[in-house]
């Protein structure tokens, strides 16, 4: 499998007054099911669109599997895009859309009815040929665009927030059903998203995006795992921060007063520098344990609860512990606080659950 | 019905018999038999009609009038439909004041776009007739004709477009395959209006036609002999006709494009 089958070489894009990209590189794998995934603004649109060609960079290259692609125009890139509101053609049946993009592929019409039928067949619209796009869901629309990209035979799928305007419950479904047929057929697939719950269930590699860079590039567990910088840390998933200093180090461990907690010896993934006060600790709120007894864990403070939301599968603590001025949220399957006396309770948390990021991080 | 409904009923009567009563009185006297306007009416013919087919000057003034006002409508169309794509689509340095300038024959007074454009032709040296009359309807419609293709045009998903390139089609392809049949009710309404416009232009005529009449001119020609007033009644009896037909079927069209646009594609996402 080829490694570097898409390359992005310092590619930036500004616009007039803005970096919309800003000097990002990386590569993607052939067959990768790969995500960008940030909040609105920070540049993942842009990059997809650079890549499908609607858009040119200020600077940098785009490498499709060894082509350079940079100066291409869309209709000329082995790229195709599902639209975030599917850009059905209007006036054309569901298989006049699918064929649009058939007519200058140069194939006989025996080959074009096949592809048609194989991509019905696969999308499960068999039957809707006739239909406008006026007369289909929002989830049969998709479809459509996803055939319609995916009979050309790209080398790359590119899909824009595909799963946006789709409620919940289809939005799952669509989910696992994207990464099988995604498995299935083994195209390449760029997925941009801002949800990171979508973002994480279903690409192999996720590059998190914020101000026109990357943030951090990598598998989905290792991003919630081990965020590489407070950006991460505070946008996938949930987190508390506590203030915190560093000070000696041995490499492998470093020592990390915590605000009003002590000191303690922390791994240091990162290579953060010994005596900084730009860091700060961070702790999962499911990774702590609360509890209406002491507990003899790394860490244990007395604590009183705000606030509950149950929600559903798990309860969210909110607490205020002695010596640190802010809530910690802590997630529990504790179904109530009926058991804690005056909302009085321990937060427990192991040493190996606090991470030391620094506040600032040079990204890629 | 309330005091306030029935004032408001009387003032809308009053309103539209101000507007169409004069335009009524045209067809009711072309069907009177007598040369002049005056009632009481003294009967019924439709021998007016019968006068007014058979004057040839007539027919060629329809001729002349129906090769401008296709011409000037296709060019007006054409350069509107262009500069609604910009101004929808793209936002431009100077965009304000390009649209300014498309819009401006609409604001000044057709009399002096008219002697204008007589300077100019004459000055170069060209013969008055019917082509800088069609120059003048183009210059005159395109205001018309790209207020109602904005109107088409705004609200348009451009990703459709996008998509066509995306899915392998070049410029040309994507306009052809995309773009022209989804705008295509705004252009026929634009087509329609433009039409109209200049087909019953007169001052601009007035100033350039020379010796080829359009067909205001002609009627404006035979006002002067008193027995060529009836035929003259009749001629606008149809023109009003055709002309009340031409505009309701563009806004008409217009409002269909716009209510299957609403449908198709969603207001702009």
């Amino acid at each position: 499998m080829n490694n570097s089958f898409i390359q992005i070489n310092n590619i930036s894009k500004h616009f007039v007054d803005v970096k919309a990209v800003d000097d990002v590189s990386f590569e993607i794998k052939e067959g990768e099911f790969f995500s960008l995934l940030g909040p609105s603004g920070c540049g993942k649109t842009t990059l997809l669109r650079l890549l499908a060609g609607f858009e040119y960079p200020t600077s940098g290259n785009l490498l499709i599997d060894g082509t350079d692609i940079t100066a291409l125009p869309p209709d000329k890139r082995p790229t195709n895009m599902v639209f975030q509101n599917y850009a059905i053609f209007p006036h054309l049946n569901v298989e006049k859309n699918i064929k649009f993009g058939l007519r200058k592929l140069g194939l006989s019409n025996d080959e074009i009815d096949k592809r048609v039928k194989d991509i019905l067949t696969l999308v499960k619209l068999k039957g809707y040929e006739e239909r406008f796009s006026n007369q289909l869901s929002g989830g049969q629309r998709q479809r459509v665009a996803l055939a319609r990209a995916l009979v050309r035979q790209p080398k790359v799928l590119l899909l824009d927030e595909p799963l946006g305007a789709l409620d919940k419950k289809l939005r799952d479904e669509m989910q696992l059903e994207l990464r099988t047929l995604q498995k299935n057929i083994g195209i390449t697939f760029i997925f941009v998203t801002h949800d990171q719950q979508e973002a994480i269930s279903m690409s192999d590699r996720v590059a998190v995006m914020n101000d026109g860079k990357i943030q951090q590039l990598s598998a989905p567990n290792e991003l919630y795992k081990n965020p590489e910088n407070i950006f991460v840390s505070d946008f996938i998933g949930e987190t508390n921060f506590l203030k915190a200093e560093t000070n000696s180090s041995d490499g492998e461990f470093i020592n990390v007063s915590i605000e009003e907690l002590g000191e303690f010896k922390i791994k240091n993934n990162l290579n953060i520098p010994a005596n900084s006060s730009d860091v700060v600790c961070t702790v999962r709120p499911e990774s702590m344990m609360i509890d209406k007894e002491k507990s003899d864990w790394d860490i244990c403070l007395d604590a009183k609860i705000c606030q509950t939301s149950y929600l559903g599968e798990m309860t969210r603590f909110y607490v205020e512990a002695k010596g640190i001025d802010k809530i910690i949220t802590v997630s529990s399957q504790y179904f109530n606080n009926q058991s804690f006396d005056n909302n009085e309770c321990f937060i427990s948390i192991s040493l190996e659950d606090i991470s030391i990021l620094n506040k600032k991080k040079p990204v890629l | 019905m309330n005091e306030k409904n029935s004032t408001l009923l009387i003032y809308t009567l009053l309103y539209f018999g101000f507007l169409y009563v004069p335009v009524l009185f045209l067809p009711i006297f072309s069907f009177n038999d007598a040369d002049y306007m005056s009632f009481p009416l003294a009967g019924f013919t439709t021998e007016h009609y019968e006068e007014m087919w058979s004057k040839r000057n007539l027919h060629k003034a329809l001729w002349a009038s129906i090769k401008v006002g296709v011409v000037a409508s296709v060019v007006s169309t054409i350069i509107a439909l262009f500069a609604a794509k910009a101004f929808a689509r793209y936002k431009f340095r100077g965009n304000k004041i390009s649209y300014g300038a498309i819009m401006m024959p609409f604001l000044i007074p057709e009399i002096i776009l008219a002697v204008a454009i007589l300077i100019i032709w004459v000055n170069l040296g060209f013969k008055l007739g019917l082509i800088p009359v069609t120059i003048g309807h183009t210059l005159f419609c395109t205001p018309f004709a790209m207020l109602i293709l904005i109107a088409r045009i705004e609200g348009f998903d451009f990703s459709l477009e996008e998509a066509s390139r995306d899915l392998g089609e070049n410029a040309w392809g994507t306009f052809f395959r995309v773009s022209f049949p989804l705008y295509f009710p705004g252009i026929i309404a634009a087509l329609l209006l433009s039409f109209i416009i200049s087909f019953d232009e007169f001052i601009l005529a007035f100033f350039l036609t020379g010796s080829d009449a359009t067909l205001p001119m002609y009627m404006w020609g035979q006002m002067r002999f008193v027995q060529r007033l009836p035929h003259v009644l009749a001629l606008g009896a149809v023109i009003i006709v055709f002309t009340t037909f031409f505009v309701l079927l563009a806004f008409w069209l217009r409002n269909v494009g716009q209510e299957k646009a609403k449908k198709d594609i969603g207001i702009k996402l």
